[in-house]
């Protein structure tokens, strides 16, 4: 716990020593929010809801999730600091989770700073606050899930650009793996069973529920379940080609 | 103590390392030889836990490196090749960390980080972002990063790379007095390095041990060992030396270098022939300028042995 504590604060620090955390942050805010005033209809639906903001996060996560994920390997293998890590007197999990928890926190401290929206809302009517923080709730969930799987594209190659695009594309596909752009490709050959099951890995269906303000336990376990799964590839891939 | 017991490595079809076994103990510096790509760095990362061996296995202070790795690598010092750190964090910022990660806290820690800035030079530095610093400076953090927790075995590689000779002079002092009670493992393409600070050598090439002794002895296998040498008057005096030294049974051949007038006699068998060139030398009134007794050239035994 002691190491992983270590781990993490030097990552999470790395990420403000360099101009990168601040021009996310900034890309981000002004992309959610001219999702959500001008996509989203947030003034003309005369809702007191942030119904506008969470249906287009899943699609900002999408790519800015691999933006943040894609250094968190990438860039050790490239300037050759894996080693340096990696013969410290720690394990190979220690390291994972310290690196993975850093990114999380950082996603978590972004989108925190969209707190201005909830204070909006809030302003102009009586939002149901439950549902608000239930979406705020998946949508750390889904950051995480996005992050984890970016871990594993990070792991594989020693070029972040590489590592943003495998994780856009496997982001992409579990985002969408509920819909017919994806499951049409299962479904000329594979059983029923699995077209179900890879229709129920569908990042988008599990947020939903959540950013309504339906606490469902099966979608908390679910991103839990993607976390744990794409950390553990990414311990087998560092593993098995750390020193490629 | 480090022991390897058949150690080997194979990428596909290619065997990088094979049945490395030697044991080394403290007190001893050892230094790793051999050309470019002969599996040199290879050996240090299963060492340091870095590179899973395919066959065979090693302990350090006891711990296997398979079986303990975490054990093993924290009586360990380890600088990477190319000496790689966090560039975007500064010297204090980064030499912290690591110290934290070693389990030192409160006065230890500060205590080995002033020691380790001291010994490094790396006071008017300690603020600065590791992107901004030298390439002599980088290689001293990365020692600095090596020597902080004070380990009892040493894994440098490439310890002197990019440091102009006063810092090379530095290091090779440093390794010196540390060498008393640790056990150090150092890589180097530099022969003269070998003699300054080794008291063992082993050469390897194509993944395997081809050489295993003292520099001295290395040198001694060298056809240079006790060849004296010497600058002639003129050109006529080197000619006629030059046929009465090789007319000699315990010389077995005389270089000429012109540029210097410089004569080397090579002794048969690492026979002493101080005496006998001098006394040739004398019957021809040669006043011996410059005259060298070798020990023998590491490079050409380096040569020799690794083509």
């Amino acid at each position: 716990m002691r190491i992983i504590g270590i781990l993490f604060r030097r990552e999470l620090a790395s990420y403000f020593a360099t101009p990168l955390a601040y021009v996310f942050i900034l890309i981000f805010l002004v992309l959610a929010a001219a999702f959500t005033f001008y996509l989203g209809g947030f003034y003309e639906r005369g809702q007191a809801d942030l119904a506008p903001f969470f249906n287009f996060l899943p699609w900002l996560y999408l790519f800015l999730i691999p933006a943040i994920s894609m250094r968190l390997w990438a860039e050790e293998r490239r300037n050759g600091s894996i080693e340096l890590l990696l013969t410290q007197p720690i394990t190979l999990w220690q390291a994972v989770l310290g690196k993975f928890l850093a990114a999380w926190a950082f996603a978590g401290i972004v989108l925190a700073l969209t707190f201005p929206l909830w204070i909006t809302v809030g302003y102009l009517g009586a939002p149901d606050h439950g549902a608000i923080v239930t979406g705020y709730l998946g949508a750390l969930l889904m950051a995480g899930g996005f992050l984890a799987i970016g871990s594993c594209m990070s792991a594989l190659t020693r070029n972040q650009v590489i590592a943003f695009i495998l994780g856009v594309v496997v982001c992409f596909v579990f985002l969408l793996s509920g819909f017919p752009l994806v499951l049409d490709a299962f479904r000329a050959w594979a059983p029923q069973g699995l077209i179900e099951a890879i229709a129920s890995l569908s990042f988008l269906t599990h947020f939903e529920a959540l950013s309504k303000g339906v606490i469902d336990l099966r979608d908390i376990l679910y991103f839990g379940m993607t976390i744990v799964f794409f950390l553990v590839a990414t311990s087998v891939v560092l593993d098995a080609r750390k020193s490629e | 103590m480090i022991k390897t017991d058949r150690l080997s490595k194979r990428y596909g079809s290619l065997s990088a390392v094979e049945d490395l076994s030697f044991e080394v103990s403290p007190g001893e510096v050892l230094g790793f030889l051999g050309p470019n790509g002969a599996g040199k760095s290879t050996t240090m990362r299963m060492l340091a836990g870095f590179v899973t061996p395919t066959a065979g296995t090693a302990s350090l202070c006891g711990h296997d490196v398979l079986e303990a790795p975490v054990a093993a690598r924290a009586c360990l010092g380890y600088l990477p090749e190319g000496a790689p750190s966090y560039g975007e964090m500064t010297v204090r910022g980064f030499l912290g960390f690591i110290a934290e990660l070693r389990g030192l806290d409160g006065a230890l820690r500060r205590s080995r980080l002033d020691r380790v800035f001291g010994r490094l030079q790396l006071e008017p530095v300690l603020e600065q972002t590791i992107d901004t610093l030298s390439k002599g400076f980088r290689r001293r953090v990365g020692l600095a990063q090596a020597l902080i927790h004070d380990p009892q075995v040493l894994i440098l590689d490439e310890p002197t790379d990019g440091l102009d000779p006063n810092q090379k002079h530095e290091v090779r002092t440093l390794i010196g007095e540390m060498a008393r009670d640790k056990l150090i493992v150092i890589s180097t393409h530099i022969l003269e390095e070998v003699t300054a600070v080794c008291t063992r050598a082993i050469i390897i090439a194509r993944g395997r041990i081809v050489a295993d002794q003292t520099p001295q002895q290395l040198a001694a296998r060298s056809r240079y060992h006790n060849a004296v040498s010497f600058c002639a008057d003129d050109e006529a005096q080197a000619l006629r030396l030059r046929a009465a030294l090789e007319s000699q049974a315990e010389i077995t051949a005389v270089e000429y270098e012109a540029r210097g007038r410089r004569l080397t006699a090579l002794p048969r068998d690492g026979a002493a022939i101080l005496a006998t060139v001098q006394a040739i030398a004398a019957g021809q009134g040669a006043s011996l300028q410059e005259l060298q007794l070798e020990a023998g050239r590491l490079d050409e035994v380096f040569r020799s042995i690794t083509a």
